[in-house]
């Protein structure tokens, strides 16, 4: 209906403010409710308020670094979520791409094949699944959501085959840099995670590929009409999505210290929460960077203020689910 | 014509985001009226009937049927009181059957509760698609099989499935061909001998002068005037639509002298056209005109590279080409504004900025990083240029009117300096004020050297712009007609296979 009302609108159309602009992220295209946003951060600054005076632990340097630490495998997988939910896909094989990375480079690491070499392998690694998952995908036309189930099922057979048991590297630099690393008050991890957000902004916002992907997500037709290569954006957002899966596994495991086969389960519905929250849409058109941060964080102070809390992690699971159908109902377009 | 206040719609206003869609406007109709309700795009024609169907809740006024007030909640309560509308957005189901949509909702059963009566179902939505005309179609075949026009008739045959008080038409004729049209009039009449009341929305005078009893006039969301058609002539309901009267439509073409730029050969695309050939001259407009179906815009969409051809060439300037992808004729300088801007022209929940460099980022980036500052001036300047409104280059192609909407399509073209533009159905759901502006804008771009290709529809935008026309019908070129040579009758004739 709003085509019909627009000539007069005008008015609406300045500048938006910092904080909206920055949530109104990426796509720049989703208009929704402005209260949501000032809502969800009044929410997270009130629970942070509460938290503090009720548990004496949350604001120390040890409790805040280890809730950023945790944060990190969600907060890099969300990225490569957010790239393939953008162009209006889904990638469910993250998971298994972050058992299989850490249980490889763990592997290499025994071998004795220096760490930083194989920490590259892995990402190639990575980068490679989610290859295979772009070309089914962007060449053939198939669902992502079928691709990528399949290659879900396939490549944790291959981390069982690979190892199916846990592997401990013996190596302490394993642990001591992207596991324990700190730089000031801040994990490396957190610190390598914090800095590909600004990069995954950049790249959505400020280069022609990353805008076809954004656009693909909400006309994949007038985009293929307009000249631009859809098959490579569509490949390329797959083979992104792979990289920062891996990224996420190699960090898991450092932070481990063990690699297990079985690790990242269900962590692709973490990472599509987080979108989510974050105010992206499935099927594509609309998402942001930096919504996706605000989601990645919002779960994970969820689940460490519980922790302090005692409460079960049963409990976490219901409140997750809670607070993703109340982020979602809120941002939801009103007519 | 009966009680002239069986629907009445009093004061009603409606307002988006601080935006007023509608002031105060009031409406009425009588039993066996067909009312049409025009003005240009953004004047709120369609706010006002989805608040009669019940698709939109209003924020002030009444709404009365035979002197009661009704309370329109949603559209099931709207159908309830006999109230059905056909929007210009489908609401079809693609993947099920012509059948099963038109019958939706009221698909007879056998003896078995719940159960579906298939042949009785088959033959019901034929016994429907027969009375509204439209015969010789198989209803077990799914939707999505059939062309937009077609697509449209189920739609119509869908809303006259059941008893119906008042039945709204939301510019219906945007995608259906002139004999499709002629049975969508002779239903309207049919209607309206039962006392059906019809609102028909269009901003085609020439349609809205043919079918309608009355015609109300809205412009910014105000009602300007209600008049009968024998009272009136179309410059008036034009000054009436746009405040001001119009110059000429169409600009005073001169004839062209350029060379050869695009020539195209015996194109043939096996399942859809062959044999095409004719060339395109530097700053010539040549016309294509033809029926729904005719093939136009599958030779427009292989020139483009969107489609593949069987055999034949295509020279430019000489050089024989063979786009496999868009992406070719563009980088070629060949660019196909399509004629479903909605479906395939624009990215409605990305920003005119986005839209508009859409085409044009291999070289407005470097090393794959967009020039902000470079791409912000050349939207700007076409912004301008083009004069879409509000010239904000953040604001959502989603919130732009449809005039506004095929502005910056064109905006996107323009942006790649191509050397062959060509414009399948350039003003489509466009309203009087702006298609007048893009016939200038067409007429300037030819000036400057630029080859169109105009495919159209509509005969006096063919006749009134083309330098030359071509017709197409069932997929041969079947005539072609120099500017002096052509008239409605000759083109008309030539396109429906009239001998003369």
């Amino acid at each position: 209906m709003t085509k019909d009302t627009n000539k007069i609108t005008s008015k609406t159309g300045k500048t938006v403010s910092g904080l909206r602009k920055l949530f109104s992220g990426n796509a720049g295209n989703y208009q929704r409710p402005n209260w949501v946003n000032y809502a969800f951060l009044a929410a997270f600054v009130i629970l942070m308020i509460v938290t503090a005076t009720m548990s004496d632990v949350f604001f120390t340097q040890r409790n805040l670094s280890n809730l950023m630490r945790q944060t990190v495998t969600n907060g890099v997988l969300s990225l490569g979520m957010l790239i393939v939910i953008l162009t209006g896909g889904i990638d469910l094989s993250v998971g298994p791409i972050v058992a299989l990375t850490g249980i490889m480079v763990a592997g290499f690491s025994n071998r004795g094949i220096p760490l930083p070499l194989a920490v590259l392998i892995c990402l190639g690694v990575g980068a490679a699944v989610g290859a295979v998952n772009g070309f089914f995908i962007a060449r053939f036309k198939l669902q992502p959501f079928i691709v990528t189930l399949a290659t879900l099922g396939a490549i944790r057979g291959l981390v069982y085959v690979y190892s199916d048991i846990p592997i401990t590297p013996a190596d302490p630099s394993f642990r001591a840099i992207l596991g324990a690393g700190m730089v000031g008050p801040f994990p490396i991890s957190a610190l390598i995670m914090l800095a590909s957000y600004p990069l995954v902004w950049f790249f959505l916002n400020r280069t022609s590929s990353g805008r076809a992907i954004v656009a693909i997500g909400g006309n994949e037709e007038a985009v293929r009409l307009a000249g631009i290569n859809v098959t490579w954006n569509i490949f390329l957002a797959y083979i992104l999505s792979g990289l920062f899966a891996a990224l996420a596994g190699v960090i898991l495991a450092s932070r481990l210290g063990i690699s297990q086969p079985s690790v990242g389960t269900g962590f692709e519905l973490d990472a599509i929460a987080a979108c989510v929250i974050g105010g992206a849409i499935l099927g594509g058109g609309g998402g942001s960077t930096f919504g996706t941060l605000a989601g990645v964080a919002a779960l994970g102070m969820i689940d460490n203020l519980l922790n302090l809390f005692n409460v079960q992690s049963y409990y976490q699971q219901i409140l997750k689910g809670v607070i993703i159908l109340v982020a979602v109902l809120a941002r939801r377009k009103r007519r | 014509m009966g009680n002239p206040d069986y629907l009445v719609m009093k004061g009603i206003s409606k307002s988006f985001d601080g935006t007023q869609a509608l002031r105060g406007v009031d409406f009425s109709a009588a039993r066996g009226e067909v009312h049409a309700i025009t003005g240009e795009n953004g004047a709120g024609k369609s706010t006002l009937v989805k608040i009669l169907s019940g698709a939109l809740p209003c924020d002030k006024g009444e709404v009365f049927m035979a002197g009661k007030p009704i309370e329109l909640g949603s559209p099931l309560r709207a159908r309830h009181l006999g109230i059905y509308a056909v929007y210009q957005e489908f609401s079809l189901i693609p993947h099920l059957t012509i059948a099963e949509n038109i019958l939706l909702g009221q698909m007879p059963s056998t003896r078995v509760p719940g159960v579906v009566d298939w042949v009785k179902a088959y033959r019901l939505a034929d016994d429907i698609l027969t009375k509204i005309g439209f015969v010789g179609i198989d209803v077990r075949k799914s939707v999505r099989q059939l062309s937009v026009s077609h697509q449209q008739m189920v739609e119509i045959a869908k809303a006259v499935a059941g008893p119906r008080k008042i039945l709204i038409l939301d510019e219906p004729s945007a995608v259906l061909s002139q004999e499709e049209l002629n049975r969508l009039f002779a239903l309207v009449r049919q209607l309206k001998k039962q006392g059906t009341i019809i609102l028909y929305i269009s901003h085609r005078l020439d349609e809205v002068f043919e079918i309608a009893d009355r015609i109300t006039v809205l412009k910014d969301g105000q009602l300007v005037g209600t008049v009968k058609p024998q009272e009136t002539d179309q410059n008036q309901l034009i000054r009436m639509m746009v405040g001001r009267s119009l110059g000429e439509i169409f600009p005073v073409r001169k004839p062209p002298s350029g060379e050869v730029v695009l020539e195209v050969r015996r194109l043939t695309q096996k399942e859809s056209y062959s044999g095409i050939s004719f060339s395109l001259r530097r700053g010539e407009i040549l016309g294509m005109f033809g029926l729904v179906g005719s093939g136009r815009t599958q030779v427009a969409r292989s020139i483009f590279g969107a489609d593949r051809f069987t055999s034949g060439e295509i020279l430019l300037n000489g050089r024989s080409i063979r786009p496999r992808s868009p992406r070719e004729a563009v980088s070629a300088g060949i660019a196909l504004l399509t004629e479903d801007r909605k479906r395939d022209g624009l990215v409605m929940n990305c920003t005119i900025r986005d839209n508009a460099s859409l085409a044009s980022y291999w070289f407005l980036s470097k090393f794959g990083v967009i020039n902000r500052r470079k791409q912000a001036t050349e939207v700007k300047k076409l912004v301008e240029d083009l004069d879409v409104r509000p010239p904000l280059l953040n604001r959502l192609a989603s919130h732009l009117s449809g005039g506004n909407q095929q502005k910056l399509v064109l905006a996107k073209w323009l942006m790649i300096h191509a050397r062959v533009l060509i414009l399948d159905e350039p003003t489509r759901g466009v309203d009087v004020a702006t298609k007048v502006e893009i016939y200038h804008i067409i007429d300037n771009l030819a000036q400057d050297g630029m080859c169109i290709l105009l495919i159209s529809s509509e005969l006096p935008e063919i006749l009134g712009m083309s330098d030359r026309a071509l017709v197409m019908r069932e997929g041969r070129l079947v005539g072609e007609f120099a500017r002096s040579e052509a008239s409605e009758e000759r083109l008309l004739a030539s396109a429906a296979g009239v001998r003369q």
